[in-house]
């Protein structure tokens, strides 16, 4: 009898543990949502609040933007060339390589540029940003600010967010450029292209519209990459595990969000 | 001598823990108090909650007349500038030099000239017995020159009130001494209040000129050192001689 009263009670609290984690899980995404959401309308704020820290924000665009310069341009390198690899093998087969061109420059400008360079900063600048602000918090420098009266949002987060949204377009301008002459160059001494052609290809089929859109896209991602940064560090508890945690965090969530919110803005933009 | 700061009847809680549980605490204008407790007493809680940190749950937290607890924003901000507080490890910007680290405060609220700034920071810097390291960074210090510089930078914008969280916690006997005494020498010279918590019972008779002892969320005991030590409350008297058995022990064993 006994034994039956506590395989029963287990098995409840087997259901009801299910249905807790449901539950959690739901409850957190959507606190961390409105956390994400209102430290930007925080920084919204104090953007015009008080005057902007030049220095600070000069610096973390260093930061994000000059320190990202070499992974961009590896990053965008070898994907342009891919690109021109890639489609020139497609394209062959209905006697189009002259397309090549098109294909590399639209696909670097409308989507990889933008993209890859989100992806790249993400894992760069936004882990360093977690880890930064991570550790601040829980070594009580965050704590510190308040008690030598100067907000956090005011002082560490307001200009790392612009470092975002200013320099993510920058490097992804870069990306392009970059990324089209990867493809131009290997097209030209690879696959013996004829370059007069292959640059008119290029750019007969090109919009302004298309960069535009792309940089854009990536300002959009810039925001996402410094807010996600910003908000896991903010949130860091725990010591140095803490800080592992809010870094692999930042990384992980902006990432995903890059991929999502870049179908919605493409659909959106179309 | 009039109250500089009240807290009357405050409670807090995390989530389902019951920290702070109905707590009363005056400190006088001048004096040092300090409150001694176990780790885990809810002592931090209680300083934070005094800087406006944390918001209480209930009850009032009267600082100068103002009760704390009702700002927000830019008007708590500039409260905050009435107090000073050396965190438990320093809590120094990593990113800046030690004299930016002791002249923060003035570099964002003074027009000052870095010169002049550099200057009373090294001021300061020589109040708490250290010269020449203006220009290192922190990870540079050791733990002892971590804290005084830290204490430079909370006096900087000579507050009225100041905050040490447990100020002699992972010091050598002797840095313990030494930080001691300049807590004594910062209250005759700046004629400064402070609210000490420690649970390091030497340098609470050194320091103090009241003790509490707060226990379960509540303050039991409040008085002159010399009072505290011949108490009658068995849990006071096995927290401040420091004994391995006795009420608080068995509590713990009870839950």
């Amino acid at each position: 009898m006994k034994i039956k009263e506590k395989l029963t009670s287990t098995d409840q609290k087997g259901k009801r543990s299910i249905l807790e984690d449901i539950g959690r899980f739901f409850y957190t995404f959507l606190s961390e949502a409105g956390e994400i959401f209102i430290l930007l309308c925080q920084a919204f704020f104090w953007l015009f609040r008080a005057p902007l820290k030049w220095k600070i924000t000069l610096k973390q665009m260093g930061e994000v933007g000059v320190n990202s310069v070499p992974v961009t341009l590896i990053t965008a390198t070898f994907t342009g060339m891919v690109l021109a690899l890639q489609s020139y093998i497609g394209f062959k087969r209905f006697n189009a390589e002259t397309m090549v061109g098109t294909v590399v420059a639209l696909s670097m400008v409308r989507e990889l540029g933008p993209v890859l360079t989100g992806l790249i900063v993400a894992g760069r600048a936004g882990s360093e940003m977690a880890a930064e602000l991570g550790t601040m918090k829980v070594t009580e420098q965050i704590d510190a600010l308040y008690t030598l009266a100067v907000d956090p949002i005011h002082y560490l987060i307001v200009p790392r967010i612009l470092a975002g949204i200013i320099m993510l377009p920058v490097l992804t301008i870069l990306a392009d450029f970059i990324g089209i002459a990867g493809g131009y160059l290997l097209s030209i001494k690879v696959l013996k292209a004829n370059p007069v052609i292959y640059m008119r290809r290029t750019f007969d089929h090109m919009e302004l519209s298309d960069i535009y859109i792309g940089l854009l896209k990536s300002s959009c991602f810039g925001l996402i990459i410094s807010t996600v940064g910003c908000h896991k560090g903010l949130s860091t508890e725990g010591g140095a595990e803490g800080v592992g945690k809010a870094t692999t965090g930042a990384v992980v969530l902006s990432s995903m969000l890059i991929l999502i919110s870049d179908y919605i803005l493409t659909a959106l933009l179309f | 001598m009039d109250t500089i700061i009240e807290l009357i009847d405050v409670h807090k809680s995390f989530n389902t823990k019951q920290v702070l549980r109905g707590l009363n605490l005056k400190i006088l204008r001048g004096e040092s108090m300090v409150v001694v407790g176990g780790s885990g007493s809810g002592k931090s809680v209680l300083m934070k909650i005094v800087i406006g940190l944390l918001k209480p749950d209930m009850g009032k937290v009267i600082v100068e007349g103002e009760e704390i607890n009702k700002l927000s924003g830019r008007n708590l901000n500039n409260f905050r500038k009435k107090f000073g507080m050396l965190f438990q490890g320093g809590a120094l910007f990593d990113s800046l030099s030690v004299w930016e680290n002791v002249g923060f405060a003035l570099l964002e609220h003074t027009d000052l000239s870095k010169e002049e700034i550099r200057a009373k920071a090294s001021e300061k810097l020589d109040m708490v017995g250290l010269q020449g390291i203006e220009d290192l960074m922190p990870s540079e210090l050791s733990g002892g020159m971590k804290k005084r510089v830290a204490l430079a930078r909370a006096i900087a914008m000579e507050p009225d009130i100041l905050l040490y969280d447990e100020p002699t916690t992972g010091l050598d006997p002797i840095m313990a001494d030494v930080i001691n005494e300049l807590i004594l020498h910062m209250k005759k010279s700046l004629n400064i209040s402070s609210l000490t918590i420690t649970h390091d019972m030497k340098s609470a008779y050194k320091i103090a000129d009241r003790m509490a002892m707060l226990f379960e969320g509540r303050i039991i005991q409040v008085g002159i050192p010399e009072k505290l030590q011949i108490t009658s409350n068995p849990i006071v008297y096995q927290f401040i001689t420091g004994s391995a058995r006795g009420p608080i022990t068995d509590k713990n064993y009870q839950r």
